[in-house]
């Protein structure tokens, strides 16, 4: 497989997963209004899964897009190891969203001043929804932060047990290195003082402590991922794997 | 002195004219003119009570239908297929809101809505008592479910009250291409694997009774059609619209080559209409009652979205009157 | 049962140089998650390029009954209207 190939399914992978995960919330939310917000947002990354992986689609010349969305294998998925992470509570899930959105708006930034038009173009449009995601998570990680003494405890339980996965967001490794030196890729390891800018800012208004950076889990890129990840994908892949020959 | 009584018998007919518009007759005679009545115009307190009890029904079934369907939005089989259920649950949300919205303006808040589900003194659309068992189901489920409301509610696009009907029109314009999803999925799967095949048509036998008895009982045993008629609430009878919407889906059935599971399902050419079997109103009444596949099911997880969320609502409340102080 | 969020009253903007149009509610505890849930509600196709959101007890509107007396006193003031006057032939533009 092509490093272009690669490098689109990484990115395809992050908005497949975390948008599996925002499409779990359906029905499932405190609010009616929250209901439609979290859809929204699940619909927004399938969206920008389908743009990418119908790019790899185009690359690959042989699989399609729902192909690589449904028919791999465990290890063979690339997305990052927060997004992965179980919704829990609806703390869980903001917090997770969060910190994933912040990386998401300064990764498609990058992206779409890439040298590869198509991913440029992806990036580009993902950027819009991506901030709208992140004013979403901000909005209310401030509120649940500075809302009342039981939610700030939960939240910050939620911000000290998910620290561990943020490390994984700035990894650069030899496909990384090479698609940056392409021009077309992003560098990781260079958006992590905005990150932490934005995401200082908004912990401090939010009431809540930044948790000490210790032991970062990693793995992601070769597709080691956490036990969850299995789960999840053996649900979506069912009818595509129950039914091999179907047209759906 | 002419000056002083020219001005009290105006007043006397300005005051009497004001005494008339909060009677039945004036409000009665505005609903024959196909006038549209407003939230702040007088009505009677049954047509309020009736009002209430319509459209917060209608808004709880937007909101328990959104759980069939979320049963399987996880094991989508496709991109396409997984983004375009995910719309439609949305916009089913929506609806929802639109509703709640409409029947607030009536004096009640959403959160005695909310409790009188939970209590079970407000009811939903029974068919979503029904379990969704395979995919097939939200094939049938947008082309039956959605295709029966949708002949309900083009006709309660005229209904009397005015944010009911407006909100209906919104309705109405989103509600077509739920139905057309739901049809497309059928139709693929009944030209698929014999498999498919197999599911879609086990799909139509388990859906297909429950959703014609959408539409209610026969207006002879249905006591408050009587008013929802005359106040122009309800534009058609149970039997009109049941009848209408048999009579566009049986072609839609045969033309994929799938068979309705009524053996006495029949063009009438002399009526003009499909005759039809009897419906089991046993099996109608039991689960309006609450002993359907479901009931205790769709209302548990309601209760429990809603409890899970209590500290978020609250947290956000707080939150606000953190702000309040601050502007203050 | 004791919460009970706020209602705001929701007017959509469908296109540049329209007026704002009403069209409907949301519950929101304050200004910014009723921007944001009127936008996740009522701008789902892209119906519009501007929202207001405004607390439902903060608007003002006239009553039912007030009709005739707010409405009414220019029903009967004929002079009113252009109609009421003879326009000497040939006077343009009037």
């Amino acid at each position: 497989m092509s490093n272009l190939l690669n490098y689109t399914l990484r990115v395809a992978d992050n908005a497949l997963i975390l948008g599996q995960r925002m499409s779990q919330w359906c029905s499932n939310g405190p609010t009616l209004e929250e209901d439609i917000a979290m859809v929204n947002i699940s619909l927004d990354l399938f969206g920008q899964a389908n743009g990418f992986y119908e790019y790899a689609s185009s690359i690959d010349g042989n699989k399609s897009a729902d192909d690589f969305a449904f028919l791999r294998s465990e290890r063979e998925y690339f997305n990052n190891l927060i997004v992965e992470q179980k919704n829990g509570h609806f703390g869980d899930t903001i917090v997770r969203n969060f910190l994933f959105d912040v990386y998401a708006v300064l990764f498609y930034t990058k992206l779409g001043q890439g040298k590869d038009r198509t991913l440029a173009a992806l990036g580009s449009k993902s950027l819009k929804e991506a901030e709208y995601h992140l004013r979403h998570s901000s909005n209310w990680l401030i509120r649940l932060g500075d809302g009342t003494e039981e939610s700030n405890e939960k939240v910050q339980k939620s911000l000290n047990d998910i620290w561990m996965f943020t490390g994984n967001l700035f990894e650069m490794d030899t496909l990384d290195s090479e698609m940056l030196i392409a021009g077309i890729g992003v560098d990781n390891t260079a958006l992590k003082s905005d990150w932490d800018k934005k995401v200082n800012e908004v912990l401090g208004e939010a009431k809540l402590t930044r948790p000490e950076d210790a032991y970062m889990q990693t793995g992601s890129k070769k597709g080691i991922h956490s036990e969850h990840l299995g789960h999840l994908l053996s649900e979506m892949q069912y009818l595509q794997r129950t039914h091999p020959n179907a047209k759906w | 002195m002419r000056q002083i009584s020219y001005v009290l018998k105006h007043n006397l007919i300005n005051l009497q004219y004001k005494f008339y518009k909060m009677t039945e007759e004036y409000f009665q005679e505005r609903i024959d003119a196909e006038k549209k009545i407003e939230p702040k115009d007088w009505m009677p307190d049954d047509y309020r009570k009736h009002l209430i009890r319509q459209i917060s029904q209608h808004a709880h079934s937007e909101v328990i239908g959104m759980q069939p369907e979320g049963n399987w939005i996880t094991r989508a089989p496709s991109l396409r297929s997984k983004m375009i259920l995910l719309a439609k649950i949305q916009d089913e949300a929506g609806h929802g809101l639109y509703l709640y919205s409409a029947c607030e303006t009536l004096g009640v808040s959403r959160e005695e809505l909310v409790q009188q589900l939970h209590d079970g003194k407000a009811k939903y659309s029974s068919i979503f008592n029904y379990p969704t068992l395979n995919w097939a189901d939200m094939g049938a489920v947008g082309w039956l479910v959605d295709g029966a409301a949708i002949v309900n509610q083009v006709s309660l696009q005229r209904t009397s009250y005015g944010p009911y009907s407006r909100g209906m029109i919104r309705i109405c314009k989103e509600e077509s291409f739920h139905q057309r999803q739901g049809y497309e999925i059928m139709a693929t799967m009944a030209a698929g694997t014999t498999q498919q095949k197999q599911m879609a048509q086990d799909a139509l036998n388990r859906l297909w009774w429950p959703s014609i008895m959408m539409f209610g009982p026969h207006d002879a045993n249905s006591p408050r059609s009587g008013n929802a008629l005359k106040w122009k609430i309800k534009r058609q009878t149970n039997d009109e619209l049941r009848q209408s919407f048999i009579d566009k889906t049986v072609q839609q059935a045969e033309l994929i080559g799938l068979t309705i599971p009524d053996p006495e399902l029949k063009w009438n050419e002399e009526k003009g209409h499909y005759d039809f079997g009897e419906i089991d109103w046993d099996e109608f009444w039991r689960v309006v009652k609450g002993n359907g596949p479901c009931n205790k099911q769709r209302l548990d997880h309601h209760k429990k979205a809603h409890s899970e969320g209590s500290w978020v609502r609250n947290a956000a409340l707080a939150y606000q009157k953190k702000l309040e102080l601050v502007t203050a | 049962m004791s919460e009970k969020i706020d209602v705001w009253e929701v007017f959509i903007q469908s296109k540049n140089g329209l007026p704002h149009k009403h069209a409907g509610s949301v519950h929101a505890t304050d200004k910014e998650m009723a921007l944001q849930n009127a936008r996740d509600l009522y701008t789902r196709r892209k119906e519009g390029s501007s929202i207001w959101v405004v607390k439902t007890t903060d608007i003002v509107a006239s009553q039912a009954e007030d009709g005739d007396s707010f409405f009414d006193p220019s029903d009967d003031k004929v002079y009113r209207h252009p109609t009421f006057y003879t326009m000497p032939d040939g006077a343009k533009n009037i």
